[in-house]
């Protein structure tokens, strides 16, 4: 699964991109799984309410579930126009 | 989506000449403001893919909302100067109260719905801009 990182978020993980194998059942799950890695992406995911997330390139939330999915992408919220 | 400069005058013309049977076109010009002074730049990041999808959604649902002939969305990534325009919506209608609503419709629904980021670059260093509550509130009168 492609997991994607946006604006303040890709700088806070210094990635724009994971490639990961998981088992994670929804994004929170995924969101777990992450914040164990290092860190970085502790500090990245500290506070969910300041972030947003994209299934597949859909808004969604944070109990969305996984199965099947390509994508994940995680920013904060958006500033368009 | 592009990262170039556009022509206002030339879209909304061009977009005015492919209308058949509209009686109003309406526009919508976004320009970047020097709103700390000292903005050198306004960086904005999308996301590729899902931007266009998301645009094309909106405005989709801007046309099942209101009788429309067409919208046109442009926006821009990238660095960009103050005063230069960030992005631009035109729709046409037979009547321009569905022209007029609808332009304010996309625009709300671009401002918070659609995967961009600003980040103002100035003097004293770099910060991405914070989304408003108004933002979010201006969906609810829709």
């Amino acid at each position: 699964m492609d997991v994607l990182y946006f604006a303040w978020v890709r700088e806070r993980i210094g990635r724009p991109k994971d490639n990961i194998e998981t088992g994670a059942a929804t994004v929170r799950d995924l969101v777990e799984e992450l914040r164990a890695r290092e860190a970085r992406y502790e500090m990245a995911f500290a506070d969910l309410d300041a972030l947003r997330v994209a299934v597949d390139q859909e808004l969604a939330d944070f109990d969305a579930p996984l199965a099947g999915v390509r994508e994940v992408a995680f920013f904060p919220p958006m500033t368009g126009g | 989506m592009q990262e170039e400069a556009f022509d206002l005058g030339a879209e909304v013309n061009d977009f005015t000449s492919r209308q058949s049977g509209m009686g109003a076109v309406v526009s919508f010009t976004g320009i970047v403001r020097d709103i700390a002074a000292g903005l050198e730049a306004m960086q904005i990041e999308h996301y590729p893919g899902m931007t266009e999808k998301a645009l094309a959604g909106i405005a989709e649902e801007a046309s099942a909302r209101w009788s429309l002939g067409d919208v046109l969305v442009i926006h821009r990534h990238g660095a960009l100067a103050p005063d230069e325009m960030i992005m631009m919506v035109a729709t046409s209608s037979p009547h321009r109260a569905d022209a007029f609503q609808a332009a304010e419709f996309l625009m709300d629904y671009l401002k918070s719905r659609a995967p961009f980021w600003k980040k103002e670059v100035t003097r004293d260093g770099a910060d991405w801009v914070d989304a408003k509550d108004a933002d979010e509130d201006a969906l609810s009168r829709w």
